[in-house]
């Protein structure tokens, strides 16, 4: 070894050992690692520093609460679970339609922690899940792109995927809902398929099985992963790139993960009847296919090679044709080809608006605007394309899949705003690779333009040329003038070895020293390298500067309490948490409350009363009911009520305040659903010119209806001329009384107003025609001319 | 005529040099062979089966097939790719790997075996 080591033994200067440097980064990566774990835990405890510790939204009650009972009760309460608190009078099966992983991982960690005497309660352990999973998430890309490319892409694309907006909206502290625990596994189980790939162990192939259990277990999103893999495996097999790698990192995964996945309750035999899954079987056969063809290339000579295949095809054609019309005729028979509504409203973007009304309305579906792309990956979106570029050079397995990844979650973040997540660390992971790339080349450039490195130049290539006696790896990748990388502590070594390695260690010293040369006419200048330089770091500023006002400013706001700045100060509006304490200290612990699907969970996990309809959405027709007696007048609303069994009724009005998220605009909704099922709620019946109207132009079935008067009942009081502050006008019907409904609590911002369902008369007076409660005879004429064939009179 | 003369010579003799071809592999080989024959055997006369009795506990049906598909893929990927690819992981090290998986396997398939 011709390397000359220095005084100062510690410090890593051009001509060091191999194996300190290599040592050297080996720690510093770990402290970089560290630090960068922390920093993506930090950076989401905004809400938690801003407003308090509380969990956010509408899903992640639902989840706290399945949490609770989990801790309570014990996991076989938790599997066999029936709730009866919701979808009253239905209930819902919990154990078999909730995906498990992520209350099972809270559970695991707080019965961990209270095992080992750290009382944390259920709260804080929910409302840290999401950051910490967010710091595995961030190792888990360093592992993943250290695979496709090296440590150093590794630690950059870890530090991208830290901060990246789109990640941080969907896992602040506080954001207890699956993909907190998802992306984690998202990531997590692509690396694993990448080291199968490229180590070819079966061990890798094992553990790649069970990571992707956990991500069955943990979203839906699951369906990527089982359709975005069998895409790579054909690619590979279409561009020649088959091997027995291959194989084994994608059969043992299709036979175990199939398995896994039926063995969650959510999924069961959909893992192997649902048109999601046929991708996986249809590669599965066809690499068996591939696998057989090449060991019979292998053993026969080329002549009778082509015999063969001459027989084959002829053959396999008939079988194949029969076969696939079968599958396709099994297929076909189903109306929506097997597919469900969701998945079909990724492929095709107009189904849900067309079909199923409840998946167009949810405002996470819609597709994202421009404007939301730069919000949510900045300045990732413009190194994106550098990083696909930078994958093809090489192309090797690993960067073919990544190409594939990222263009095809491209594709989905296009059609729904929600999956703007999945397109996340895959742009963190591409642009890694382009700053990673763009670093090298500028700092090599800077290394071979230093005065007093041209006479080392020779001492280097003496020193890789000995390197060649050291282990023959696979094929040499095709030289890249860039990869001159000397003072980089962590991975270039082992490339540059890989590199000489098929040279004879006769023709060696020539060749490096031919090498050195051709690479010192490709450096950069010296001062455009510096400037390039300080340019990319200053990019990476504006790209922090981001991320952390969008952590702080956009993403942290915890919904359920609101916060506005005036003349005056912080305004707080605790209006939700009000209304849910009253509901849970005055009422029945038995008592129904029907409200707006949206703030179910919310009423189930904090008011804890039985609800009709909640986030779920799973059925229909019953949302459909809640919007009907929501859009019908006053008596016809409460015998819709009546006949569930609701007491009391909860609406979210915002007029008072400006709060713009409230049921009136929610309203078009709740007529397009109950319209979807009962015909006698007509759209047009509620529309003046095309709009909907609360004003003095708005139509008389509008006037009438229930959510109308709920909303509005008593509002001249606040300030005498009935002003609405979202809608901007002043209401129509001013002065009216409830005959069927009592207003039992209004909550300091008239945010929540809470109704109760008026007991019918013991006496009736006047002619009884049915059994039913009265009103004045001539509200019930005008409101007969309005509807026909209601099938709740 | 001559060309249907010349293909049945051609899939003769194409039959006889697979026949020799396969002969010359070794005996350890061609005795894992047997090994995934017998697992994909087996999974189709569950089939068969499923096919005449109806597919009522359709868990134990699939922990079935697959169990035997599952065995047949981690044993069979020995035997079709020696002659492509060396692995360069000790055959140990590649032991262990293949017991774990079917560890795995089995353990998922007798959870789900109902």
């Amino acid at each position: 070894m011709a390397a000359p080591e220095t005084s100062t033994a510690a410090v890593p200067t051009l001509y060091t050992n191999n194996t300190l440097r290599n040592a050297f980064g080996g720690v510093l990566s770990f402290f970089i690692l560290l630090l960068i774990g922390v920093l993506a835990f930090s950076i989401r405890l905004f809400s938690v520093i801003k407003y308090e510790s509380v969990i956010h939204e509408f899903d992640p009650y639902f989840n706290y609460r399945v949490t609770q009972f989990l801790t309570k009760k014990g996991i076989y309460e938790f599997w066999n679970w029936f709730d009866d608190r919701t979808w009253y009078p239905l209930g819902r099966v919990i154990g078999g339609t909730v995906y498990p992983g992520l209350t099972l991982t809270a559970g695991t960690i707080w019965w961990l922690l209270n095992s080992l005497n750290i009382p944390l309660s259920v709260e804080t352990v929910c409302v840290f899940t999401a950051p910490i999973f967010s710091a595995f998430a961030s190792w888990a890309t360093y592992l993943l792109t250290k695979e496709v490319k090296g440590a150093g892409a590794g630690l950059t694309a870890a530090v991208l995927l830290a901060m990246v907006p789109s990640y941080i909206s969907r896992s602040v502290a506080g954001s207890y809902d699956n993909e907190a625990v998802a992306i984690f596994a998202l990531i997590f189980t692509f690396y694993l398929y990448l080291k199968t790939l490229n180590t070819g162990s079966l061990f890798y192939a094992t553990l790649n099985s069970l990571a992707y259990f956990y991500m069955v277990c943990s979203w839906g999103g699951y369906t990527f992963i089982i359709n975005l893999i069998p895409m790579h495996v054909l690619l590979c097999i279409v561009t020649g790139r088959y091997s027995s790698r291959l194989y084994i990192a994608y059969a043992p995964l299709v036979v175990l993960g199939t398995l896994l996945a039926a063995l969650v309750p959510v999924v069961g035999f959909n893992a192997v009847m649902t048109s999601e899954h046929f991708a996986s079987f249809l590669v599965f056969i066809i690499i068996h296919v591939v696998a057989f063809v090449y060991y019979i290339k292998g053993i026969l000579s080329p002549k009778m090679f082509k015999v063969a295949v001459t027989l084959v095809v002829t053959v396999g054609l008939a079988v194949c044709c029969a076969v696939i019309a079968v599958l396709i005729a099994l297929v076909a028979s189903s109306p929506t080809k097997g597919w469900s509504g969701r998945s079909l409203s990724l492929l095709d973007p107009t189904y849900a608006s067309k079909y199923i009304p409840i998946i167009a309305s949810v405002s996470e579906h819609q597709p994202p605007t421009w404007p939301s792309y730069f919000m949510d990956i900045n300045v990732l979106a413009f190194l994106v394309p550098a990083g696909i570029i930078a994958c093809f050079l090489p192309l090797s397995d690993a960067s073919s899949f990544i190409v594939l990844y990222i263009a095809t979650s491209v594709y989905f973040s296009g059609v729904m705003v929600r999956l703007m997540l999945v397109l996340a660390p895959a742009a963190c992971i591409t642009s890694g690779i382009a700053l990673s790339e763009a670093f090298d080349v500028l700092t090599g450039s800077i290394k071979f333009q230093l005065p007093g490195v041209t006479s080392n130049a020779e001492v280097d290539a003496g020193e890789t040329s000995s390197d060649t006696s050291e282990a023959q790896t696979d094929e040499v990748k095709a030289e890249k003038p860039d990869d001159t990388s000397k003072n980089r502590p962590s991975k270039k070594s082992k490339k540059k070895e890989r590199e000489l390695a098929e040279n004879p260690p006769a023709k060696a010293t020539a060749k490096a020293k031919a090498k050195a040369e051709k690479k010192r006419l490709l450096a950069l200048p010296l001062e455009a390298s510096v400037i390039s330089l300080l340019l990319l770091v200053v990019l990476g500023a504006f790209y922090v500067v981001h991320s952390v006002w969008a952590a702080a400013e956009a993403y942290s706001a915890p919904s359920i309490v609101l916060t506005t700045r005036s003349h005056d100060g912080l305004h707080v509006f605790d209006d939700f948490r009000e209304a849910y304490a009253w509901l849970s200290h005055n009422t029945d612990v038995n008592d129904k409350v029907a409200s707006w699907w949206d703030y179910g969970y919310q009423t189930t996990a904090m008011a804890n009363r039985t609800v009709i309809v909640d986030n779920n959405t799973w059925n229909n027709t019953h949302i459909a009911t809640v919007g009907t007696a929501m859009s019908s007048p006053e008596r016809a609303a409460w015998e819709i009520f009546h006949s569930l069994d609701v007491k009391y009724v909860l609406v979210v009005f915002g007029g008072l305040i400006g709060y713009p998220s409230d049921d009136i605009n929610k309203f078009l909704w709740m007529v397009r659903i109950g319209g979807g099922v009962f015909p006698h709620i007509k759209e047009p019946d509620y529309l003046r010119d095309g709009q909907y109207r609360i004003d003095s132009q708005a139509t008389p079935t509008m006037l009438n209806c229930l959510m109308y008067k709920l909303s509005y009942y008593r509002f001249v009081e606040t300030d005498g001329k009935a002003y609405d502050r979202v809608r901007r006008t002043e209401i129509g019907k001013k002065y009216f009384k409830l005959t069927h409904f009592e207003e039992v609590f209004t909550t300091h911002h008239w945010m929540v107003r809470i109704y109760k369902l008026k007991p019918l008369k013991n006496r009736i007076r006047g002619k009884a025609k049915k059994s039913k409660s009265k009103t004045s005879s001539t509200s019930s004429s005008k409101r007969s001319g309005t509807k026909k064939k209601n099938p709740w009179l | 005529m001559g060309r249907t003369s010349s293909t049945k010579e051609d899939a003769g003799a194409l039959f006889h040099s697979l026949r020799s071809a396969y002969a010359a592999t070794p005996v350890n080989l061609k005795i894992i062979d047997l090994y995934v024959g017998f697992a994909i055997f087996t999974a189709l006369i569950q089939v068969v089966y499923m096919a005449m009795v109806g597919s009522f506990p359709f868990n134990s049906f699939l922990s079935g097939v697959l169990s035997c598909v599952g065995t047949a893929v981690l044993a069979g990927k020995s035997n079709f790719l020696s002659p492509l690819f060396a692995k360069d992981l000790p055959p140990e090290r590649a032991f262990a790997d293949f017991v774990l998986c079917n560890l795995v396997l089995h353990l998922v398939i007798m959870n789900f075996l109902g």
